[in-house]
């Protein structure tokens, strides 16, 4: 793969990645990576995830050390042991999750843990002033003395981009740092990047949005499944190119279930409109209508912020509707609390396992049974045998890789703990099962899995919906797309479609 | 195929192997060695410790803390924090004085003597009421736990000052042409020999170790102090969860109240202050995890016995109470360095 990094226009390197590989107990994140970053230009990484785009940013910005291959800096290998030490070379990283102390102002954020220190203790005014000076040269009127939680998200960027350019950083790593912009400020991080550029600074640029990624770029690193899979600059590459090479193959995960017709509608979403839970003042899921059917697998594909977790969390009982109507089975079940949803028949799996799915201090068979109490509660109490039935009848049907029901959750592997996530809902015997990006996090072989019980399930006569971010997962069991941008419905396809078409649906892409 | 419920999966008998196995054993027994040897220290250094008569007053002066402990307990499985269970000790005893003295009805003209069954009811109810305030609180307006039983803690204490003015209602027997004697019974009588208030403490232990270990309320309350979010998510109604286990913990408050202005026969505002803090160090020590979703009866019992056994000890060997607070706090430290080496190292239960 080291052949595509010789075919280079002219321009000095300034870090170079050489035979990069990470392992993470024994899982091989990163397979030997190499290309160049170039002074004054900017390069992005693109991948789906899982692809090991943050451990390669990570590697590149000292959080973690690779386990084969080196890091080259202005011709010399280096290693950074912390990213503190990496920075005091010259690398930032700008994560996506902004790392700003919310209460502190502008001035006090780029100066944290480096305060310019006077007689009288810190010198507020110097910091004040050169604070002032960065963000002139940023063309960014922001006042240093504004807290930051009050500032926009696109200028809280900013703020991050001052704060690393306070420290005469050479490399900018920049992490989705669009995603939760919009289009106006997104031209203003753009001609800061452009301004950045032209004084020098090297950007390494990381976006699922690739058509917006490709305005920008000068080289484009593509990786898949831990492979540097393409390395080209600008001037050789397309859309087409970058897709073709992010997605590869297909692996096989399963197709549509088929040989039975779809039964009566089970889940019917009538107008919903759900308000920012985070107090953004617009709504994340806008006038929103969906039927299910019995039998049927719906995928709902989007980029991050799209609504799909808010749907599926308003449809099961977490979050509120401010209008619309959830429709199970013919009834109305919008005032319902969850367990009385559940009872019903609507079950839901989180995204976040660790967070919303698992108990951390149940064992296996508790966390199994714990969606299903009242199936095993004889009058006052508990009965152990009919639990410990359930829990294996649960274990089969999700075929859980355990010790027994009684091992802490802890001690599974993530792809059993997802199954035993999916599991303890399954358990409830759901008429709609809602999956919240249900192959997040585990790994190939747990993910044809968790396609094939699904499947079963719609087989068997169940509705299933669930959300991902990977196309190749929309091409697999679902009889029925839907691509969601901005809270609405954007586009419906049926499974025959192509992954171009889908991440032109979704704003991610223009099809080719 | 062994057995499972929430009891067995801290219990200590759970098979250990390797060379490990007896510091295994060591540091899941804990409490319960550490009770062994704080009795066969002091039987050593005391000839009286070990008889059945000092262990059972012994026990008497545990039943107070235990039953604090118990409601604590329920609280800290919940992921919670009650500050308030002494204040509200306290309350429930200067209402009960009150009651035992009597209640002038002035536009009637009557003064009314309840029953002692009454009396009971009453102060149970009160003690349910205020831990079903802390409750409401905690689950529907979010108020943090800590805060809010810091609050109920300073109010219910400052009530019962106002009520007596300060002073304390001693004359608690009740009159035989009243009708309302026996209030002494919980604090003075014996079954088969053993004090009342052990009894009581007995039943209410065996019965909230039967709901934690065996009905649904237990499990959710499990789940709840182990991952809000994944309960919630699963149909567990949390917000009851919550409120549920501060009502009872205002209830047991009530009960200890009772017991102990029973026993000491006076009921003062002042009973009980930073009882709280001795309940939670039983819970502590009794290896249940302050984050919550950890914790078995059967630890707290433990717990609230090596602390009551170590204090009555080391005063009946004569050391100084200021040296008793010291080797409480060193206790506590301890416990909660070998909760840490339990849960941290290895993270996780068994």
């Amino acid at each position: 793969m080291s052949d595509v990094a010789t075919s280079r226009p002219a321009g000095e390197v300034v870090l170079a990645a050489r035979n990069i590989a990470k392992s993470y107990n024994g899982v091989k994140a990163l397979k030997g990576v190499n290309f160049d970053i170039h002074r004054g230009q900017v390069t992005t990484l693109f991948g789906e995830n899982g692809a090991g785009k943050s451990t390669l940013m990570k590697i590149l910005s000292g959080v973690v050390q690779p386990t084969a291959g080196e890091v080259i800096l202005d011709g010399r290998p280096i290693v950074f042991s912390s990213s503190t030490d990496a920075r005091s070379h010259g690398i930032s990283i700008i994560h996506q999750e902004l790392s700003l102390a919310p209460n502190l102002s502008v001035r006090d954020n780029i100066f944290m843990g480096r305060e310019i220190n006077g007689p009288t203790g810190v010198n507020y005014a110097e910091e004040e002033r050169q604070v002032r000076e960065l963000l002139a040269e940023l063309e960014e009127d922001i006042d240093p003395l504004t807290p930051v939680e009050e500032l926009r998200l696109g200028q809280q960027q900013i703020v991050e981009i001052a704060r690393a350019l306070s420290i005469d950083s050479r490399i900018l790593i920049m992490d989705e740092p669009t995603s939760a912009l919009s289009a106006t400020e997104v031209e203003v991080l753009f001609k800061v990047i452009r301004d950045l550029t032209a004084r020098g600074v090297s950007i390494v640029y990381i976006s699922h949005h690739l058509e917006e990624a490709l305005q920008i770029t000068d080289h484009a690193v593509v990786l898949r499944d831990g492979n540097m899979t393409a390395y080209a600059p600008r001037a050789d590459i397309d859309l087409e190119w970058i897709v073709r090479n992010m997605v590869g193959e297909n692996y096989d995960l399963g197709n549509p279930p088929t040989g039975y017709d779809f039964g009566p509608v089970m889940l019917s979403v009538r107008n919903l409109t759900v308000p920012d839970p985070a107090g953004g003042g617009y709504n994340v899921v806008d006038r929103m209508s969906l039927d299910v059917r019995a039998g049927e697998i719906v995928c709902i594909y989007g980029l991050m912020g799209a609504g799909r977790t808010e749907l599926l969390e308003t449809v099961a009982g977490k979050l509120s509707a401010t209008s619309g109507e959830i429709v199970l089975e013919g009834k109305e079940i919008s005032h319902l609390a969850i367990g009385e949803r559940i009872a019903r028949g609507l079950a839901l799996v989180p995204e976040d396992r660790q967070r919303y799915g698992l108990v951390q201090t149940m064992s296996v068979g508790q966390n199994l049974s714990l969606a299903s109490i009242k199936e095993f509660t004889r009058g006052v109490f508990t009965s152990l045998k009919l639990e410990r039935a359930l829990i294996q009848k649960s274990i089969r049907n999700v075929t859980v890789k355990t010790e027994g029901p009684d091992v802490p959750i802890g001690s599974l592997s993530g792809g059993n703990q997802q199954k035993v996530v999916i599991g303890k809902m399954l358990a409830t015997d759901p008429k709609v099962i809602l999956l919240d990006e249900p192959s997040r996090g585990i790994d190939i072989g747990a993910k044809a899995e968790v396609f094939r019980i699904l499947a079963a399930h719609a087989a068997a006569g169940q509705a299933v919906v669930y959300t991902t971010s990977e196309v190749n997962e929309c091409l697999s069991i679902a009889h029925r797309i839907i691509i969601m941008r901005r809270g609405r419905i954007s586009a419906e396809f049926t499974s025959d479609i192509t992954k171009e078409k889908i991440m032109a649906a979704s704003g991610e892409a223009v099809a080719a | 195929m062994t057995q499972t419920s929430a009891n067995r999966l801290t219990s200590p008998a759970a098979a250990v192997k390797g060379t490990t196995s007896l510091i295994k054993l060591l540091l899941k027994g804990r409490a319960f060695f550490a009770l062994i040897a704080i009795i066969v220290v002091f039987s050593f250094l005391s000839p009286n410790y070990l008889t059945v008569s000092n262990l059972l007053i012994m026990s008497s002066h545990v039943a107070i803390y235990g039953i604090l402990a118990i409601g604590m307990l329920v609280v800290i499985l919940s992921g919670g924090i009650d500050l308030s269970v002494g204040s509200i000790l306290a309350l429930c005893g200067v209402v009960a004085g009150a009651l035992m003295q009597g209640v002038e009805l002035k536009p009637l003209g009557v003064i009314l003597f309840p029953p002692v069954w009454a009396v009971v009811v009453l102060t149970c109810s009160l003690g349910a009421v205020l831990g079903a305030l802390n409750g409401i609180l905690i689950a529907w307006f979010r108020v943090p736990a800590f805060v809010t039983t810091l609050g109920v803690m300073y109010m219910a204490r400052g009530v019962a000052l106002l009520m007596t003015n300060g002073l304390t209602y001693n004359n608690l027997a009740g009159r035989p042409e009243l009708g309302n004697t026996g209030f002494d019974w919980l604090g003075f009588n014996r079954l088969f020999g053993v004090p009342i208030s052990v009894v009581v403490l007995a039943v209410l232990a065996v019965l909230t170790g039967l709901m934690l270990s065996r009905s649904s309320f237990g499990r959710w309350l499990y789940a709840s102090g182990g991952n809000e979010n994944a309960a919630d998510l699963s149909g567990v109604p949390v917000k009851r969860v919550k409120i549920t286990v501060y009502t009872l913990s205002g209830i047991l408050s009530a009960i200890a109240g009772l017991v102990l202005s029973s026993q000491l026969t006076s009921a003062g505002p002042t009973a009980g202050t930073t009882y709280e803090l001795t309940a939670i160090a039983a819970v502590v020590i009794g290896g249940a995890a302050l984050t919550g979703g950890r914790g078995t009866v059967r630890g707290t019992m433990l717990g609230a016995f090596v602390i009551g056994f170590l204090s009555d000890g080391l005063v009946i060997i004569g050391v100084s109470s200021y040296w008793q607070t010291v080797f409480t706090g060193a206790v506590i430290v301890l416990a909660v360095l070998m909760n840490t080496i339990q849960y941290g190292a290895r993270g996780v239960r068994q």
